[in-house]
């Protein structure tokens, strides 16, 4: 798969602090491309690099693979974490001047606004001005404005603060039909649930490094810990006497009758013997792995990463 | 270039189109030509004659107290006890007592009026007492009263601008302080209001957080001089709507409501006329016009001679130049400071040092106007911060051209210089929100690269 965004050796050094040491990434097209990281780790700075507001100070960002360059910028669309709009003026005519800046012609840009206020519901409010809009309704201003040029590449910086549910429904059905056309979607949020449900590929940067990219489904299967969960009835020898070599009950609990335990097996002890061992003791409802989740993940990379650091430093 | 032209429009559209921009363009030039006719006005309606009655006990002034247009004397009969009395069934506005004194002439007199009387009464009064006086002290010392009225003479001093080459020109010191400060006066205000105004803008974008949305798009540097421009013009817009404006109402006003006054101004304009027609024949009789010789169509000459020794093309290519420069210099800064806050409150800080000069300019105006060519003018108008103002106020003397030069080229960079310096400040200042700026850490934002 061609990558549409790369960042080679990217570094990046404010005063008081390196916001970015030494960063590689690359992002393939046509994906959903999670950018993680606990607050004041660097994924702004990144971001805004991308968008060349602000220039790294060694590193080179490539967008397929040519220098980024201010002719990207038409094929690019932000909307940042700190967004808004000119409160004063109406929402049409703003719309519009944004999208212009973006290098889209007048006429274009009416039309293909109009089809968008259409669709998300908000055309009746064309002429009014913006401080008359809720929040939420500004926020599909704002979205409708990042992705009316149809750039290529989307970044999207904690989207979904500011929806009500309803309307995040709509913007996660809206980013994955931008991705089914084709647009990759760079995803910066510290929302897990919403990583796991949309993103293909994810970074997690802390501390202005990398630690952690690749492939969402990889990634898990990496972090599997061997942990299974079944539920049975009736068993007629509890189960932590069947279970005495190779398994460790992490978890057991009894609801109206129904048991449910979670199970960690021990290198070389596999799910069938697992199955096999307890089966004729119980009747056996569900059994399925438990893979670790994003948030698991994220926090266990973080502390390890700090815990690293602390260790180096003496 | 397509984008910035963009910014122009909106900065300029959405100001432009505001109540408060068209309520202040129709408010300014009311108010400017009240301030013509106001005048004008009050002069005309002036026709309430005040009676002051003239109590002279020595019987020595009887011929002292002429009337003038507003003030008409009676001499009374009465003694000061009864006059006091009918003073108001009589309409009098004051009653003058001249005491008689056993030695000498009296020199305290007393004015009895209902209210505080006006200042304008007072001092006829007194002058002309003064001068009787004074006549009478002369004459008793021996002097010849021919003599003493050939004494009395009116005198006009017409300057004379001599150029390099000997040439003559007439000038006036007065019209050339006039001039001067009132151009001055206009730089000064406009940089200050529309200076805050970009400040503003900037600010608003900052608060409302549209601004990463803008600069993922355009450079902030694109973003800062197409508002400063976009604003820049509608200065301009303000400053000519309100020039057209108020000559439009003032010269309706003259014409309509006055035909009296159109008639003066009639005459004066004939007179300019002849005048022109005069000083274009070869000889330089002008100044002593034989016509009539009377000395008030000389002085008008004189006056009429100054206003041609400005260099009027020169003074309002020089004002527009100033005009604008001065307001790109501090236009710049004013951006720079809205980046580095978060709310207008938090503004005072950096606007000290940043209005200081300019409030130093206007200050020293005055001091200016009455040594245009000493070296705190010619510093002042050299130095960027102050220039626009201060030089201003020296045009209209006529300045050494090596000065101007040397004072537009370091204007023209000065913009430069701040604009650049703004640039870096407006582009890291914009994305920092929440932190309290401090002068350590702009200097920090300024030695950033890129």
């Amino acid at each position: 798969m061609s990558t549409i965004l790369e960042a080679h050796g990217v570094n990046k050094e404010f005063t008081n602090h390196k916001a970015l040491s030494d960063v590689n990434l690359a992002v393939p097209e046509g994906s959903i491309y999670g950018l993680l990281g606990p607050n004041g780790a660097g994924k702004t700075t990144f971001i805004r690099i991308i968008n060349q507001i602000t220039a790294p100070d060694s590193g080179q960002v490539l967008f397929k693979g040519v220098p980024l360059s201010q002719q990207h910028i038409s094929r690019i669309g932000y909307l940042p974490e700190e967004r808004g709009l000119y409160k004063k003026m109406k929402v049409g005519e703003q719309a519009l001047y944004l999208a212009q800046l973006k290098g889209m012609s007048k006429q274009d840009a009416t039309t293909k606004l109009k089809k968008w206020f259409d669709k998300f519901d908000i055309l009746n409010w064309w002429s009014r001005k913006v401080e008359e809009l809720s929040k939420g309704m500004q926020q599909k201003v704002q979205f409708i404005v990042t992705i009316v040029h149809e750039p290529e590449l989307l970044i999207f910086d904690e989207p979904f603060s500011g929806f009500d549910p309803i309307n995040a429904n709509l913007l996660k059905d809206e980013i994955l039909e931008l991705k089914k056309n084709g647009s990759t979607v760079i995803f910066s949020t510290h929302n897990m649930s919403s990583v796991e449900e949309l993103c293909d590929h994810i970074a997690l940067i802390d501390n202005s490094h990398k630690i952690l990219e690749g492939r969402m489904k990889d990634i898990r299967e990496q972090y599997r810990s061997n942990t299974y969960r079944i539920s049975y009835t009736n068993p007629t020898v509890p189960v932590d006497e069947v279970l005495t070599n190779g398994y460790t009950i992490l978890d057991s609990l009894e609801e109206d009758g129904l048991f449910t335990d979670t199970i960690r097996l021990s290198e070389g002890t596999t799910q069938n013997q697992l199955v096999e061992s307890i089966l004729p003791g119980l009747h056996l409802q569900s059994f399925n792995e438990i893979l670790p989740s994003m948030n698991d993940i994220f926090i266990r990379k973080v502390n390890e990463n700090k815990k690293n650091q602390t260790n180096r430093k003496p | 270039m397509n984008k910035i032209l963009l910014i122009i429009k909106r900065e300029y559209l959405t100001r432009v189109k505001k109540r408060s921009f068209i309520i202040m363009t129709i408010l300014g030039p009311v108010l400017m030509a009240a301030m013509f006719i106001v005048p004008v006005y009050i002069a005309q309606i002036e026709g309430d004659v005040k009676t002051i009655g003239v109590i002279d006990e020595t019987g020595m002034f009887g011929n002292t107290f002429n009337d003038s247009e507003n003030i008409h004397f009676i001499p009374l009969k009465d003694d000061l006890d009864s006059a006091r009395q009918v003073m108001l069934k009589k309409n009098l506005y004051a009653i003058l007592h001249i005491p008689k004194t056993e030695l000498s002439v009296p020199e305290t007199i007393k004015l009895y009026s209902t209210g505080q009387p006006n200042i304008v009464v007072k001092g006829y009064i007194k002058d002309s007492y003064r001068k009787e006086i004074e006549s009478m002290k002369l004459q008793a010392s021996g002097v010849d009263p021919d003599i003493l009225r050939s004494i009395k003479s009116s005198i006009n001093l017409l300057t004379v601008k001599l150029d390099e080459g000997g040439e003559a020109e007439a000038s006036s010191t007065e019209l050339s302080m006039g001039v001067g400060f009132i151009s001055g006066l206009i730089i000064y205000i406009f940089i200050f209001m529309y200076g805050a105004m970009v400040m503003r803008g900037v600010i608003e974008e900052k608060t409302s957080r549209i601004v990463e949305v803008i600069v993922s798009s355009v450079r902030p540097f694109q973003l800062m001089m197409g508002k400063i421009t976009g604003v820049a013009l509608v200065g301009l817009t303000q400053f000519v709507l309100w020039v057209v404006l108020t000559l439009l109402i003032v010269t309706t006003f003259l014409s309509v409501f006055s035909g009296d006054l159109q008639s003066y101004q009639q005459s004066q304009m004939k007179m300019t006329e002849e005048f022109t027609t005069e000083t274009t024949a070869p000889a330089t009789e002008a100044l002593a016009p034989e016509s009539d010789g009377s000395q008030v169509n000389e002085s008008a000459i004189a006056i009429f001679e100054s206003i041609r020794s400005i260099n009027f093309g020169v003074v309002i290519l020089m004002f527009l130049f100033y005009f604008v420069g001065g307001y790109l210099l501090y236009a710049a800064l004013f951006a720079a400071i809205g980046s580095a806050v978060d709310a207008e409150t938090d503004t005072q800080q950096f606007m000290m040092p940043v209005t200081i000069p300019l409030i130093l300019s206007i200050v020293v105006s005055q001091f200016i106007l009455y040594n245009p060519d000493g070296p705190a003018a010619f510093w002042l108008s050299i130095i960027p911060l102050t220039s626009p103002v201060v030089m201003m106020i020296r045009i209209p003397f006529g300045v050494p051209w090596f000065d101007l030069y040397l004072s537009m080229a370091l204007l023209v960079l000065g913009f430069l210089g701040t604009t650049w310096l703004a640039g870096k400040i407006y582009r890291t200042g914009i994305l920092m929100y929440g932190k309290k700026t401090s002068y350590k850490e702009l200097w920090k934002w300024i030695k950033y690269k890129n």
